[in-house]
């Protein structure tokens, strides 16, 4: 008895995944984009947040060498940057996953890391284009004097403080059902933003708040974005990396929990 | 590697072995759940090169569980799974195998010309974009997004998306749920040419006419083994005698109004059952012309005859019980 056997030529792993790659990162931005229930709140929160609490409410204002602008850009910024990680991965993992989408994805060849970079990859493209709108109204509307150096920090610190947060949204696919998913994400992404002083700069909150913010991988982020502008105002520049990197490898932990959970019961 | 040809839980069958090669194979699967339930118990199954095999079973028998094991989405409790003599999780296994699953939902804001090329892409040597669209009858709503698409269409999309590597091996799970009976036989029209093209072909299904118009194989399973196996014709057959006892010979249903009792009719030569149902008795016979002639002999008032080849319904339905 005869039993097919593979005859396939040997592929570089590198060669042949990148271009899936490239184009499975190109369609999942493109398909986030069209999805207006996705790219309108994404990109929308924190624009509207940024033009009420930093351009209308504040146009101009000093606080001490503190612009006040400037100072919010950076929150709204970090702010919008997260969401559109949690929501692209979080809640997009969850509906591939809930509705059998993975499971045929899976059954191809894909190499699963492709998938995850890809999603990965958007997030951070949104990150790029939310950050630069809200630079591009500071200066426009805000009179933000932002240097070319200080907005090339911002971006840099977009594609690494991103990661944390799609490590969270991993995370979160992987434990929470699809039908609660968004709403489990904005019941942690909103309070957690606030709570790392996003929304109203931490030296305004009441005391125990300002304790329990070095909990929040907002408020270190937001710190280290703050510190791109030299405004950061406490903890050393060092101990946010800390704090992000602590987040992550936890959140990685939780996602591999959760993945191994996943695997026995299929 | 060797192909094991034993099959401990089916009824032997006189089946004439395809002689083609082993292109898929479960060998004494036993999967276990954590909670416990035992979706399938050391069933062995094997599929070879060019055959429609359709696996057939009420919900929850097994078949979803069969399918994954085969696709590499799910690892056996014990016992061993193969695709091209290879671990289905094999990179190279995968680039040989197309799957259409039960899909609930898609990428929405991605067009149908989008999703193909996105799974061209995934395999070394895809089938031509023109071809996948022409044999899964997309032209014209190609640039659509797949969420605008009807309920046919987005099955004949997920169809394309099974073809897009060109594979050898095709799992279709449950291809024409939901499907209209015009959009259902242009499928199984589709499904024939791939057969036709030498690929082999695993259908999992619920609509037991088609297994028959498209499977050489029918197995069917139910709690997690294989309850009997064999072409259509012998399925139907098996399915309408006791199992164990089939010895050939084809079967009949004979449905009549008479006043012969039951178990005058039991005593005829041939008869394996019969049942009242009002003014109509239905009777089971292995030698429909023999009983017939003895029953309008019995019975002089014997009306409204009707003699019938058991349907592939009947047998299911006794092989596998009173499931739902």
């Amino acid at each position: 008895m005869s039993t097919a056997t593979l005859n396939f030529p040997r592929y570089n792993p590198l060669t042949r995944s990148l271009p899936i790659f490239l184009r499975e990162t190109r369609y999942e931005f493109i398909r986030l984009l069209r999805t207006r229930s996705f790219s309108f709140s994404v990109v929308g929160f924190p624009v509207v947040f940024y033009l009420f609490f930093g351009i209308v409410m504040n146009r101009g204002q000093q606080i001490g060498a503190i612009s006040v602008a400037k100072y919010v850009l950076a929150s709204y910024a970090v702010f919008g940057m997260v969401g559109a990680a949690l929501f692209g991965i979080g809640v997009g993992l969850a509906a591939d996953l809930a509705a059998g989408w993975l499971d045929l994805k899976r059954a191809s060849p894909m190499p699963p890391m492709a998938y995850v970079l890809a999603k990965c990859c958007s997030a951070v493209f949104f990150g790029i284009l939310i950050v630069s709108l809200l630079a591009l109204m500071g200066i426009t509307l805000g009179n933000v004097s932002l240097s070319f150096a200080e907005y090339a920090r911002m971006i840099a610190l977009t594609v690494v403080g991103v990661i944390p947060f799609v490590c969270m949204g991993l995370a979160l696919a992987l434990l929470v059902p699809f039908s609660s998913a968004p709403g489990i994400t904005n019941m942690i992404y909103l309070p957690m933003s606030f709570c790392g002083g996003l929304w109203v700069p931490l030296m305004f909150l009441p005391h125990f708040m300002q304790t329990i913010a070095v909990l929040m991988p907002t408020y270190h982020l937001g710190q280290l974005m703050l510190g791109a502008f030299g405004y950061a105002s406490t903890g050393t520049t060092l101990s946010h990396w800390y704090g992000l990197f602590g987040f992550t490898l936890l959140m990685l932990g939780i996602a591999g929990m959760a993945l191994r959970r996943l695997e026995q019961n299929s | 590697m060797s192909t094991v040809l034993d099959r401990p839980n089916a009824i032997p069958v006189p089946v004439p072995i395809p002689s083609g090669e082993a292109v898929a194979s479960l060998d004494r699967v036993t999967k276990r759940f954590p909670n416990g339930v035992v979706a399938l118990d050391e069933l062995s199954l094997t599929l070879r090169r060019g055959e429609v095999v359709a696996l057939l079973g009420p919900n929850g028998a097994g078949k979803s569980t069969a399918v994954k094991l085969l696709m590499g989405l799910s690892s056996p409790t014990s016992g061993a799974v193969a695709i091209f003599g290879a671990d289905p999780r094999n990179h190279a296994a995968r680039a040989r195998t197309g799957v259409m699953l039960q899909v609930g939902r898609a990428p929405e804001m991605l067009r149908v010309r989008e999703h193909i090329e996105l799974f061209r892409g995934y395999y070394p040597s895809p089938m031509a974009y023109a071809d996948i669209v022409q044999v899964a009858g997309l032209s014209g709503i190609e640039s659509r997004f797949f969420g605008q698409l009807s309920g046919g269409q987005k099955q004949r999309v997920l169809f394309a998306l099974a073809l897009a590597g060109d594979p050898d091996l095709v799992f279709l799970d449950e291809p024409t749920v939901g499907l209209d009976i015009k959009s259902r036989r242009a499928m199984w029209a589709q499904i024939e040419l791939l057969v036709a093209r030498g690929k082999t072909v695993l259908l999992t299904t619920h609509y037991l006419e088609e297994a028959d118009s498209l499977a050489q194989r029918i197995v069917v399973i139910d709690k997690g083994r294989i309850v009997c196996e064999g072409t259509p014709a012998e399925v139907k057959s098996l399915g309408s005698t006791t199992p164990g006892t089939a010895t050939g010979g084809s079967v009949k249903i004979i449905r009549c109004a008479t006043t012969i009792p039951t178990h005058a009719l039991l005593n005829i030569p041939g008869v394996t059952s019969a049942t009242v149902n009002g003014d109509f008795t239905t009777i089971l016979t292995r030698q429909a012309e023999s009983t017939m002639r003895e029953m309008l002999a019995l019975d002089l008032s014997l009306h409204s005859i009707d003699v019938q080849s058991p349907k592939l319904e009947d047998a299911f339905l006794a092989l596998t019980g009173d499931h739902d």
